[in-house]
Protein backbone atom coordinates (compact mmCIF):
# COMPACT_ATOMS: atom_id res chain seq x y z
CA UNK A 1 0.00 0.00 0.00
CA UNK A 2 1.25 3.52 -0.68
CA UNK A 3 2.28 5.48 2.39
CA UNK A 4 0.85 8.68 3.77
CA UNK A 5 3.41 10.69 1.77
CA UNK A 6 2.04 9.22 -1.50
CA UNK A 7 -1.50 10.09 -0.48
CA UNK A 8 -0.38 13.62 0.46
CA UNK A 9 1.25 14.09 -2.96
CA UNK A 10 -1.86 12.68 -4.70
CA UNK A 11 -4.04 15.08 -2.74
CA UNK A 12 -1.70 18.03 -3.43
CA UNK A 13 -1.70 17.24 -7.15
CA UNK A 14 -5.51 17.11 -7.21
CA UNK A 15 -5.68 20.42 -5.33
CA UNK A 16 -3.29 22.08 -7.78
CA UNK A 17 -5.24 20.74 -10.78
CA UNK A 18 -8.39 22.32 -9.34
CA UNK A 19 -6.42 25.53 -8.72
CA UNK A 20 -5.42 25.70 -12.41
CA UNK A 21 -9.06 25.54 -13.51
CA UNK A 22 -10.16 28.08 -10.88
CA UNK A 23 -7.29 30.43 -11.84
CA UNK A 24 -8.15 30.15 -15.55
CA UNK A 25 -11.81 30.92 -14.81
CA UNK A 26 -10.83 33.84 -12.59
CA UNK A 27 -8.55 35.28 -15.28
CA UNK A 28 -11.16 34.59 -17.96
CA UNK A 29 -8.78 32.51 -20.08
CA UNK A 30 -10.62 29.20 -19.64
CA UNK A 31 -11.97 29.24 -23.20
CA UNK A 32 -8.75 30.57 -24.70
CA UNK A 33 -6.79 27.63 -23.27
CA UNK A 34 -9.73 25.23 -23.35
CA UNK A 35 -7.82 22.01 -24.14
CA UNK A 36 -5.29 22.66 -21.37
CA UNK A 37 -8.13 23.22 -18.92
CA UNK A 38 -9.95 20.16 -20.24
CA UNK A 39 -6.77 18.20 -19.49
CA UNK A 40 -6.77 19.51 -15.91
CA UNK A 41 -10.48 18.66 -15.46
CA UNK A 42 -9.78 15.14 -16.79
CA UNK A 43 -6.82 14.88 -14.39
CA UNK A 44 -9.21 15.69 -11.54
CA UNK A 45 -11.67 13.00 -12.64
CA UNK A 46 -8.88 10.45 -13.16
CA UNK A 47 -7.37 11.28 -9.73
CA UNK A 48 -10.73 10.61 -8.14
CA UNK A 49 -11.09 7.36 -10.16
CA UNK A 50 -7.61 6.20 -9.17
CA UNK A 51 -8.27 6.94 -5.53
CA UNK A 52 -11.57 5.04 -5.72
CA UNK A 53 -9.98 2.02 -7.44
CA UNK A 54 -7.06 2.10 -5.02
CA UNK A 55 -9.36 2.11 -1.99
CA UNK A 56 -11.59 -0.64 -3.43
CA UNK A 57 -9.15 -2.98 -5.18
CA UNK A 58 -5.79 -2.27 -3.50
CA UNK A 59 -2.44 -1.04 -4.80
CA UNK A 60 -1.21 -4.39 -6.15
CA UNK A 61 -4.46 -5.31 -7.91
CA UNK A 62 -4.70 -5.78 -11.67
CA UNK A 63 -7.76 -3.51 -11.78
CA UNK A 64 -5.77 -0.60 -10.33
CA UNK A 65 -2.84 -1.19 -12.70
CA UNK A 66 -5.07 -1.38 -15.76
CA UNK A 67 -6.97 1.70 -14.67
CA UNK A 68 -3.70 3.58 -14.01
CA UNK A 69 -2.03 2.83 -17.36
CA UNK A 70 -5.15 3.19 -19.53
CA UNK A 71 -6.06 6.55 -17.99
CA UNK A 72 -2.41 7.62 -18.26
CA UNK A 73 -2.51 6.96 -22.02
CA UNK A 74 -5.78 8.86 -22.31
CA UNK A 75 -4.36 11.84 -20.41
CA UNK A 76 -1.20 11.83 -22.53
CA UNK A 77 -3.29 11.99 -25.71
CA UNK A 78 -5.32 14.91 -24.32
CA UNK A 79 -2.10 16.68 -23.28
CA UNK A 80 -0.75 16.10 -26.80
CA UNK A 81 -3.78 17.92 -28.19
CA UNK A 82 -3.25 20.58 -25.51
CA UNK A 83 0.19 21.13 -26.99
CA UNK A 84 -1.35 21.38 -30.46
CA UNK A 85 -3.74 24.03 -29.10
CA UNK A 86 -0.66 26.02 -28.01
CA UNK A 87 0.63 25.73 -31.59
CA UNK A 88 -2.72 27.10 -32.78
CA UNK A 89 -2.41 30.03 -30.30
CA UNK A 90 1.15 30.83 -31.42
CA UNK A 91 0.32 30.66 -35.13
CA UNK A 92 -3.13 32.23 -34.75
CA UNK A 93 -2.43 35.06 -37.16
CA UNK A 94 -1.29 32.71 -39.92
CA UNK A 95 -4.72 30.98 -40.02
CA UNK A 96 -3.23 27.50 -40.18
CA UNK A 97 -5.25 25.91 -37.36
CA UNK A 98 -6.89 23.40 -39.73
CA UNK A 99 -3.55 22.17 -41.09
CA UNK A 100 -2.05 21.99 -37.61
CA UNK A 101 -4.91 19.82 -36.37
CA UNK A 102 -4.69 17.58 -39.43
CA UNK A 103 -0.92 17.26 -38.98
CA UNK A 104 -1.42 16.42 -35.29
CA UNK A 105 -3.88 13.62 -36.10
CA UNK A 106 -1.55 12.21 -38.77
CA UNK A 107 1.41 12.32 -36.34
CA UNK A 108 -0.65 10.64 -33.61
CA UNK A 109 -1.75 7.93 -36.06
CA UNK A 110 1.88 7.47 -37.15
CA UNK A 111 3.09 7.17 -33.54
CA UNK A 112 0.31 4.65 -32.81
CA UNK A 113 1.22 2.60 -35.88
CA UNK A 114 4.92 2.62 -34.94
CA UNK A 115 4.08 1.58 -31.37
CA UNK A 116 1.83 -1.24 -32.61
CA UNK A 117 4.53 -2.44 -35.01
CA UNK A 118 7.08 -2.63 -32.16
CA UNK A 119 4.72 -4.19 -29.61
CA UNK A 120 3.19 -6.80 -31.94
CA UNK A 121 6.62 -8.38 -32.49
CA UNK A 122 7.60 -8.71 -28.86
CA UNK A 123 4.56 -9.32 -26.70
CA UNK A 124 1.52 -11.52 -26.18
CA UNK A 125 -0.57 -8.93 -24.31
CA UNK A 126 -0.63 -6.56 -27.23
CA UNK A 127 -3.26 -4.08 -26.03
CA UNK A 128 -1.82 -3.61 -22.53
CA UNK A 129 1.73 -3.09 -23.76
CA UNK A 130 0.50 -0.95 -26.64
CA UNK A 131 -1.16 1.46 -24.19
CA UNK A 132 1.97 1.62 -22.02
CA UNK A 133 4.36 2.07 -24.96
CA UNK A 134 2.10 4.64 -26.64
CA UNK A 135 2.28 6.85 -23.53
CA UNK A 136 6.08 6.65 -23.53
CA UNK A 137 6.37 7.41 -27.24
CA UNK A 138 3.93 10.30 -27.01
CA UNK A 139 6.01 11.86 -24.24
CA UNK A 140 9.01 11.93 -26.54
CA UNK A 141 6.96 13.14 -29.55
CA UNK A 142 5.45 15.82 -27.28
CA UNK A 143 8.92 16.84 -26.14
CA UNK A 144 10.20 17.25 -29.70
CA UNK A 145 7.06 19.18 -30.72
CA UNK A 146 7.40 21.47 -27.68
CA UNK A 147 11.02 22.12 -28.60
CA UNK A 148 10.01 23.03 -32.17
CA UNK A 149 7.27 25.30 -30.80
CA UNK A 150 9.76 26.99 -28.44
CA UNK A 151 12.17 27.50 -31.35
CA UNK A 152 9.32 29.19 -33.26
CA UNK A 153 8.40 31.34 -30.25
CA UNK A 154 12.04 32.44 -29.94
CA UNK A 155 11.82 33.93 -33.42
CA UNK A 156 8.90 36.14 -32.46
CA UNK A 157 9.39 39.71 -31.34
CA UNK A 158 6.76 39.84 -28.61
CA UNK A 159 4.82 36.94 -27.10
CA UNK A 160 2.39 36.92 -24.15
CA UNK A 161 4.31 35.99 -20.98
CA UNK A 162 1.53 33.59 -20.07
CA UNK A 163 1.95 31.62 -23.30
CA UNK A 164 5.75 31.54 -22.85
CA UNK A 165 5.41 30.10 -19.34
CA UNK A 166 2.81 27.53 -20.43
CA UNK A 167 5.07 26.30 -23.25
CA UNK A 168 8.23 26.17 -21.14
CA UNK A 169 6.61 24.36 -18.21
CA UNK A 170 5.12 21.83 -20.64
CA UNK A 171 8.61 21.31 -22.11
CA UNK A 172 10.07 20.70 -18.63
CA UNK A 173 7.28 18.21 -17.89
CA UNK A 174 7.69 16.28 -21.14
CA UNK A 175 11.49 16.22 -20.96
CA UNK A 176 11.48 14.91 -17.39
CA UNK A 177 9.10 12.06 -18.20
CA UNK A 178 10.88 11.24 -21.46
CA UNK A 179 14.19 11.10 -19.54
CA UNK A 180 12.67 8.86 -16.85
CA UNK A 181 11.21 6.44 -19.41
CA UNK A 182 14.49 6.37 -21.35
CA UNK A 183 16.38 5.64 -18.13
CA UNK A 184 14.03 2.80 -17.25
CA UNK A 185 14.41 1.40 -20.78
CA UNK A 186 18.18 1.47 -20.39
CA UNK A 187 17.96 -0.31 -17.01
CA UNK A 188 14.51 -1.94 -16.59
CA UNK A 189 15.25 -2.60 -12.91
CA UNK A 190 15.34 1.16 -12.33
CA UNK A 191 11.66 1.64 -13.28
CA UNK A 192 10.36 1.00 -9.77
CA UNK A 193 12.84 3.58 -8.38
CA UNK A 194 12.29 6.17 -11.09
CA UNK A 195 8.48 5.86 -10.90
CA UNK A 196 8.60 7.17 -7.30
CA UNK A 197 9.27 10.64 -8.75
CA UNK A 198 6.31 10.54 -11.19
CA UNK A 199 3.66 11.90 -8.75
CA UNK A 200 6.04 14.67 -7.58
CA UNK A 201 6.82 15.76 -11.14
CA UNK A 202 3.15 15.35 -11.98
CA UNK A 203 2.49 18.12 -9.43
CA UNK A 204 4.96 20.50 -11.10
CA UNK A 205 2.89 20.99 -14.26
CA UNK A 206 -0.33 22.09 -12.47
CA UNK A 207 1.79 24.13 -10.04
CA UNK A 208 3.50 26.10 -12.81
CA UNK A 209 0.28 26.51 -14.79
CA UNK A 210 -1.62 27.64 -11.70
CA UNK A 211 1.14 30.19 -11.04
CA UNK A 212 1.03 31.37 -14.67
CA UNK A 213 -2.78 31.72 -14.74
CA UNK A 214 -2.92 33.27 -11.27
CA UNK A 215 0.05 35.60 -11.32
CA UNK A 216 1.00 36.51 -14.90
CA UNK A 217 -1.27 39.29 -16.29
CA UNK A 218 -2.83 38.71 -19.73
CA UNK A 219 -1.37 41.88 -21.24
CA UNK A 220 2.28 41.34 -20.22
CA UNK A 221 4.43 40.45 -23.22
CA UNK A 222 8.01 39.22 -23.32
CA UNK A 223 10.71 39.19 -25.94
CA UNK A 224 11.47 35.44 -25.99
CA UNK A 225 14.90 35.88 -27.58
CA UNK A 226 16.02 37.63 -24.37
CA UNK A 227 15.14 34.54 -22.33
CA UNK A 228 17.45 32.29 -24.31
CA UNK A 229 20.92 32.17 -22.77
CA UNK A 230 23.44 34.31 -24.58
CA UNK A 231 26.56 33.84 -22.48
CA UNK A 232 29.33 36.25 -23.55
CA UNK A 233 32.53 34.70 -24.85
CA UNK B 1 21.34 2.68 -27.97
CA UNK B 2 18.09 4.47 -28.87
CA UNK B 3 17.15 4.71 -25.18
CA UNK B 4 20.53 6.32 -24.42
CA UNK B 5 20.00 8.79 -27.26
CA UNK B 6 16.50 9.62 -26.02
CA UNK B 7 17.88 10.09 -22.50
CA UNK B 8 20.64 12.43 -23.70
CA UNK B 9 18.16 14.44 -25.83
CA UNK B 10 15.70 14.66 -22.94
CA UNK B 11 18.32 16.00 -20.53
CA UNK B 12 19.49 18.52 -23.13
CA UNK B 13 15.91 19.61 -23.86
CA UNK B 14 15.19 19.80 -20.13
CA UNK B 15 17.98 22.35 -19.70
CA UNK B 16 16.84 24.21 -22.83
CA UNK B 17 13.41 24.64 -21.23
CA UNK B 18 14.38 25.04 -17.59
CA UNK B 19 16.80 27.95 -18.02
CA UNK B 20 14.45 30.15 -20.14
CA UNK B 21 11.59 29.25 -17.77
CA UNK B 22 13.57 30.58 -14.79
CA UNK B 23 14.56 33.66 -16.80
CA UNK B 24 10.90 34.26 -17.73
CA UNK B 25 9.97 34.16 -14.01
CA UNK B 26 12.76 36.62 -13.23
CA UNK B 27 11.79 38.88 -16.15
CA UNK B 28 8.16 38.95 -14.99
CA UNK B 29 9.22 40.22 -11.54
CA UNK B 30 11.94 42.65 -12.68
CA UNK B 31 9.46 45.50 -13.24
CA UNK B 32 8.15 45.22 -9.65
CA UNK B 33 9.33 48.09 -7.43
CA UNK B 34 10.29 46.95 -3.94
CA UNK B 35 8.55 48.57 -0.97
CA UNK B 36 10.79 50.76 1.26
CA UNK B 37 10.35 48.29 4.18
CA UNK B 38 11.68 45.35 2.15
CA UNK B 39 14.52 47.50 0.81
CA UNK B 40 15.45 48.39 4.40
CA UNK B 41 15.20 44.83 5.72
CA UNK B 42 17.14 43.24 2.86
CA UNK B 43 19.57 46.14 2.45
CA UNK B 44 19.73 45.42 -1.28
CA UNK B 45 21.89 47.64 -3.41
CA UNK B 46 21.10 48.51 -7.01
CA UNK B 47 21.79 46.28 -8.93
CA UNK B 48 21.23 43.44 -6.45
CA UNK B 49 24.14 41.18 -5.66
CA UNK B 50 24.08 37.39 -5.85
CA UNK B 51 25.84 37.26 -2.48
CA UNK B 52 22.62 38.39 -0.78
CA UNK B 53 20.51 35.58 -2.27
CA UNK B 54 20.71 33.14 0.66
CA UNK B 55 20.06 35.92 3.19
CA UNK B 56 16.93 37.07 1.31
CA UNK B 57 15.71 33.46 1.03
CA UNK B 58 16.19 33.04 4.80
CA UNK B 59 14.04 36.14 5.36
CA UNK B 60 11.51 34.69 2.93
CA UNK B 61 11.27 31.53 5.04
CA UNK B 62 10.33 33.62 8.07
CA UNK B 63 7.16 34.82 6.31
CA UNK B 64 3.96 32.73 6.13
CA UNK B 65 4.15 30.33 3.20
CA UNK B 66 2.15 30.85 0.00
CA UNK B 67 1.66 27.62 -2.02
CA UNK B 68 1.41 29.37 -5.38
CA UNK B 69 4.95 30.82 -5.28
CA UNK B 70 6.69 27.91 -3.52
CA UNK B 71 7.55 26.06 -6.75
CA UNK B 72 8.87 29.19 -8.44
CA UNK B 73 11.16 30.07 -5.52
CA UNK B 74 12.49 26.51 -5.54
CA UNK B 75 13.05 26.67 -9.32
CA UNK B 76 15.00 29.92 -8.98
CA UNK B 77 17.00 28.34 -6.12
CA UNK B 78 18.01 25.49 -8.45
CA UNK B 79 18.85 28.00 -11.22
CA UNK B 80 20.96 29.99 -8.74
CA UNK B 81 22.83 26.79 -7.81
CA UNK B 82 23.48 26.05 -11.50
CA UNK B 83 24.80 29.59 -12.03
CA UNK B 84 27.13 29.28 -9.04
CA UNK B 85 28.48 25.98 -10.37
CA UNK B 86 29.06 27.58 -13.78
CA UNK B 87 30.73 30.57 -12.09
CA UNK B 88 33.15 28.41 -10.14
CA UNK B 89 33.91 26.25 -13.21
CA UNK B 90 34.70 29.21 -15.45
CA UNK B 91 36.26 31.33 -12.70
CA UNK B 92 39.68 31.73 -14.24
CA UNK B 93 38.98 30.54 -17.80
CA UNK B 94 36.34 33.05 -18.96
CA UNK B 95 36.00 36.31 -17.02
CA UNK B 96 33.12 37.45 -19.29
CA UNK B 97 31.08 34.38 -18.32
CA UNK B 98 31.86 35.08 -14.67
CA UNK B 99 30.52 38.63 -14.86
CA UNK B 100 27.42 37.37 -16.72
CA UNK B 101 26.72 34.75 -14.02
CA UNK B 102 27.18 37.42 -11.33
CA UNK B 103 24.58 39.60 -13.05
CA UNK B 104 22.20 36.65 -13.33
CA UNK B 105 22.73 35.77 -9.65
CA UNK B 106 21.88 39.39 -8.78
CA UNK B 107 18.62 39.07 -10.74
CA UNK B 108 17.83 35.88 -8.78
CA UNK B 109 18.31 37.88 -5.56
CA UNK B 110 15.95 40.56 -6.83
CA UNK B 111 13.34 37.86 -7.66
CA UNK B 112 13.60 36.53 -4.08
CA UNK B 113 13.20 40.09 -2.72
CA UNK B 114 10.05 40.57 -4.87
CA UNK B 115 8.66 37.28 -3.53
CA UNK B 116 9.43 38.54 0.02
CA UNK B 117 7.66 41.80 -0.74
CA UNK B 118 4.56 39.92 -1.96
CA UNK B 119 4.54 37.65 1.09
CA UNK B 120 4.84 40.65 3.45
CA UNK B 121 1.93 42.38 1.64
CA UNK B 122 -0.10 39.14 1.79
CA UNK B 123 0.55 38.73 5.55
CA UNK B 124 -0.38 42.37 6.13
CA UNK B 125 -3.68 41.93 4.25
CA UNK B 126 -4.42 38.77 6.21
CA UNK B 127 -3.78 40.56 9.51
CA UNK B 128 -5.97 43.50 8.47
CA UNK B 129 -8.80 41.09 7.59
CA UNK B 130 -8.49 39.35 10.98
CA UNK B 131 -8.60 42.70 12.83
CA UNK B 132 -11.70 43.75 10.86
CA UNK B 133 -13.40 40.42 11.63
Amino acid sequence: MPGSASYAILFLGTLLEALVVVSALKRKVFRKYFVLNLYMVLCLVVSWGRHYTLAREGFGSLAYRYFYFYTDALLTIVLYFGLISLYVSVFEEMKVARYLRLGAVVLLAGTSWFTYAVVSQSSQKILTYFVFELSQNLYFVGLVLTYVLWAAVLKMRQTPALLVQLVLSLGIYFSFFAACYALSNLHPTLYSRVSIFFPVVGCLLPLSWAYAFWRVPNDVRLTPARLAVAVPR
Amino acid sequence: MIAALVLACSILFFLQFFVPYCRSLIAASSSHVLSPEVQDVTGLTSPASGEDFHRVVQLLRLCPDRPEDRGEIRAIGVYFGMLNTLKSMTHSIAPAVRSWTERECGRCTYFAAVALDRRVAFSRDLLAQQIEA
